[in-house]
């Protein structure tokens, strides 16, 4: 817990979303707010044990609790989701970017090693 | 937020140390996507920003050698060098990595090529840094690259 406490908030981010069970809840709060009961009704787990993942959520700031006393529906924070998830899609773009390109060269490569080779020559020192 | 997709790059963001796993198949043997890795006029061709000019100081991979490779764009220029700390034909390629802009900090990467079968490869490409803050800012980082061509329409998109 004191590790969660001391890394940054992205960092408690992707340590909140690194259970399953929290990923399927934080997806289905995208579609809309929910209890706790409501929320701990498709697993088979205690409500206890919810109420926990919930605390986990709402110390990344990922969700938030109404003061409604009755129900306390637990509400999606989507700010902090969508910039999290920004980062992650931008990263991800660059690599995949990238990586077509390395498509599009691999294609283009004869299979026969008709190209230079610098690896293959380990003994040849430093001249290249 | 997951990809169903056998060729989209997949990332991995461990919560409990601060490194970045990218995933993903080529359509090539491992030697072949091994050249692309280890030939500088090769990887000249891919590694850098689409519409901008990569140019390759020195590209000596082999284990115990090194690189430096510049990105060009819009008058800029950005540095990035590391050494080679191990690399083993077709199979893996260790080195590190720093940005000049920030020259404190240093990834290790590990690029691991495995064979899949009818000519096929995957590539699992790991960074791993010192802090979280770190990771963060390297995950985050994105601009530099100008790699802004899917990026616009994003933005547009959650800008709504």
């Amino acid at each position: 817990m004191a590790k969660t406490e001391a890394a940054d908030p992205l960092s408690r981010v992707f340590s909140a979303l690194s259970d399953p069970i929290r990923r399927d809840m934080v997806s289905r709060l995208a579609g809309a707010d929910a209890t706790v009961n409501e929320l701990a009704e498709p697993y088979r787990v205690t409500v206890q044990a919810v109420s926990k993942h919930l605390k986990v959520l709402e110390g990344a700031g990922l969700v938030s609790r109404s003061r409604d006393a009755q129900r306390r529906p637990v509400h999606l924070e989507a700010d902090v989701f969508d910039l999290m998830t920004k980062w992650i899609e931008r990263y991800r773009r660059q690599a995949e970017d990238r990586y077509r390109r390395l498509d599009d060269l691999l294609e283009s490569m004869s299979d026969d090693v008709e190209q230079t080779h610098p690896t293959s020559h380990p003994a040849t020192g430093a001249q290249t | 937020m997951t990809t169903t997709s056998t060729h989209e790059t997949e990332i991995t963001v461990d919560p409990d140390v601060p490194l970045v796993r990218i995933t993903r198949e080529f359509d090539a043997p491992p030697d072949k996507v091994f050249r692309a890795h280890t030939d500088p006029e090769l990887v000249a061709q891919w590694l850098g920003p689409r519409r901008h000019e990569m140019r390759v100081d020195h590209y000596d991979c082999r284990t115990g050698g090194s690189y430096r490779y510049v990105h060009l764009s819009d008058g800029n220029e950005f540095g990035f060098y590391g050494c080679f700390h191990e690399v083993r034909a077709s199979e893996r390629i260790v080195q590190t990595f720093t940005f000049e802009g920030l020259p404190d900090g240093v990834a290790l990467e590990r690029l691991v090529f495995e064979n899949l079968g009818n000519g096929r490869t995957r590539l699992t490409a790991t960074s791993l840094v010192d802090t979280f803050e770190g990771r963060d800012a390297f995950v985050a980082s994105g601009m530099e690259d100008g790699v802004r061509e899917g990026y616009d329409r994003l933005d547009e998109l959650l800008a709504g």
